[in-house]
């Protein structure tokens, strides 16, 4: 009876998620002939691709550590308001996660571009256009588990470290800091990760002038029609996904970031 | 111990949350190297006393005095005392080791001393070889011991514990109350204990300071609050007993639902209303006609050191305490010898149930309530 009543669940996960992955697997094992190659693979080492490799990389750091800058007092501030209205703080800082993120970006490429009110900055177009995207897009990601984590620090603990001495700035580095760090890994992750592989972003707020590895991807899938190539490369971003899993799975142990 | 130094002086403290009072006009001396406890039900106060005195909680009005200092506006990491949390409160990604010495690095100790520090505070709270062990392998009598060790070592002139006990089974408890004793006669500091259980208050303390909403009902040394309750609130809150309606028919004379008892008392005036305590243990037990009321048992429980009984006699239910068994329906008399007959004056009202500073002060000098 039990088994019975997963049975679509089973189907779901199977052509959902299984079946599609096998698919990409093979895909990028093979070449248009179907015979055996890891060359898609080892493509993302040359020329173009490895570019757009090191620009995802380096713009994902640069919006996970803004997100993180921004996210670790905006926690400490939530955990201290006397509001007596906290949840609906919370609320306030992760309500665009709701809103469709297309939209979200949208709204970002009408206010940047030369003609809209932020047109002056001159940024639409250019990477910064593009970490600013990830930045708002992702902020929620970081805010929830970091804020999580943290309103689990019990006040006790806070209030011992001052009874034994401790100045405020001891007490956020030796006490609240290390407790958060769950909270901050799968903070952390789950801005990365996304920012890693999206196109979404760097296709509106870019202009195509700032190709992504998730831009090449997508157009290997679309234009160049190459799934094989497409799919190498998708098995190389997994590989990442997988480090950033095993990450969290270290470090949060009691799933701060399990609430989103 | 009279002649040692008032260490700690709290003066006309007052401090409400959200309109409800907790504390009135609440005055307190601590002497120094005095084991003094705060005992009251939740929300009497005692813990807001506490977090007032360790820098947690602001007093409305009213100030604390350190040697005469006042340090009311002091924060909690310059106040020359530490605290033992209820719930321990251990740091979790630190060793026992690092948890003990938290504060001894944050003052800038060395290395060695630290290292000798925790040496020594492990060996007083017997946990000799823990220091690499972390926090979450214990167990919570473990875990409350090596709050104590992580206090003592920054050498407080005072401690303050907050219900240290309260987490832990009754054996451990127990071991814990001897403990805590020792290790106070060890180190010579003043410990300021809060707890709601009146058999740790009486086991530990030098000095005992009932309390209930907000104010002082009864200092003393556990003798006197035991013995010479003021009031029928510190009687009632201090072990079991029967409190009954009587008339002080004249000194030495109290008259209870009709039948008259020779006490001790004097000074009352006559036929004054009082409130009459008498300890289950003090009530005799004997055949009917020999004592001064006859009643019948109405129930009769085995409770270990004695069966705890009911006795209707002269229209009231006494609680009494006996090592013999007398069976559930037996004839049977009571009475109770002079001095072991406690009255008290009836409250007028529900201020008149705290006592003032002025009680307070005249109080610890002979600590005879029926004299006030």
């Amino acid at each position: 009876m039990k088994k019975f009543l997963s049975a679509p669940f089973i189907v779901f996960i199977l052509a959902g998620t299984l079946i599609p992955m096998c698919v990409i697997a093979y895909y990028g094992l093979t070449d248009r002939t179907g015979a055996f190659t890891i060359q898609n693979i080892l493509a993302v080492g040359t020329g173009d691709h490895a570019k757009a490799l090191g620009l995802s990389l380096l713009l994902s750091f640069a919006a996970t550590l803004i997100c993180l800058i921004l996210a670790f007092p905006l926690g400490l501030i939530l955990k201290d308001s006397k509001l007596g209205k906290k949840g609906f703080m919370v609320f306030l800082f992760i309500l665009p996660m709701w809103m469709n993120f297309v939209l979200r970006t949208m709204a970002w490429q009408v206010l940047l571009e030369k003609s809209g009110p932020l047109g002056f900055l001159g940024i639409i177009n250019t990477p910064t256009a593009v970490v600013l995207g990830m930045v708002y897009d992702y902020l929620p990601f970081m805010v929830l588990p970091i804020y999580n984590a943290m309103i689990k620090i019990d006040d006790s603990l806070i209030e011992a470290a001052y009874d034994l001495g401790a100045s405020k700035s001891t007490v956020l580095r030796k006490v609240i800091a290390p407790l958060t760090i769950p909270g901050i890994v799968s903070g952390v992750t789950m801005v990365f990760v996304p920012s890693l592989t999206t196109f979404a972003i760097s296709n509106m707020l870019g202009g195509g002038k700032v190709n992504l590895i998730g831009n090449i991807i997508e157009q290997e899938f679309t234009t160049s029609s190459n799934w094989n190539l497409g799919s190498g490369l998708s098995l190389v971003m997994m590989i990442f996904i997988v480090i950033s899993m095993a990450f969290i799975e270290k470090f949060d142990k009691n799933g701060e970031g399990s609430m989103i | 111990m009279a002649k040692e130094k008032t260490l700690i002086e709290m003066i006309d403290i007052s401090k409400s949350y959200d309109g409800e009072v907790v504390l009135d006009e609440f005055n307190l001396n601590i002497k120094e190297n005095e084991f003094i406890t705060l005992l009251g039900p939740s929300g009497c106060g005692k813990t807001t006393t506490l977090r007032i005195l360790g820098g947690f909680t602001k007093p409305d009005t009213g100030k604390v005095l350190f040697q005469g200092e006042d340090i009311t506006d002091m924060p909690a990491n310059k106040r020359p005392l530490n605290t033992v949390f209820q719930k321990y409160a251990l740091f979790p990604h630190m060793n026992i080791a690092d948890n003990i010495a938290f504060g001894l690095k944050i003052s800038g100790k060395s290395q060695e001393y630290i290292n000798d520090k925790i040496k020594y505070a492990l060996k007083l709270v017997n946990l000799s070889g823990y220091e690499k062990r972390s926090v979450t392998s214990l167990s919570g009598g473990q875990q409350q011991r090596i709050a104590i060790a992580r206090a003592i070592v920054n050498e407080p002139r005072v401690l303050l514990l907050d219900e240290p006990l309260g987490a832990l089974d009754l054996k451990l408890r127990q071991e814990m109350q001897y403990e805590l004793r020792r290790l106070k006669n060890e180190l010579g500091i003043t410990f300021l204990y809060v707890t709601h259980d009146q058999e740790e208050a009486l086991t530990m303390s030098d000095k005992v300071v009932v309390m209930n909403q907000g104010y002082i009902q009864q200092m003393g040394t556990p003798e006197q609050i035991y013995n010479e309750p003021e009031n029928a609130f510190v009687a009632d809150f201090i072990g079991d007993s029967n409190i009954v309606d009587g008339t002080m028919v004249e000194d030495y004379v109290v008259k209870i639902n009709g039948y008259k008892f020779p006490c001790i008392d004097s000074g009352f005036g006559k036929n004054k209303p009082v409130d009459v305590v008498i300890r289950p243990e003090d009530i005799e037990i004997g055949k009917p006609g020999q004592g001064i009321i006859d009643g019948v048992v109405t129930s009769n429980v085995f409770i270990g050191v004695h069966y705890e009984m009911c006795i209707e006699a002269g229209g009231i239910e006494w609680l009494a305490q006996n090592t013999r068994s007398f069976a559930v329906g037996q004839q049977v008399s009571i009475g109770v010898a002079p001095e072991n007959i406690q009255i008290m004056n009836k409250p007028q009202s529900e201020d008149e149930e705290a006592i003032s500073l002025e009680d307070v002060l005249g109080d610890e000098s002979e600590g005879t309530p029926e004299e006030l």
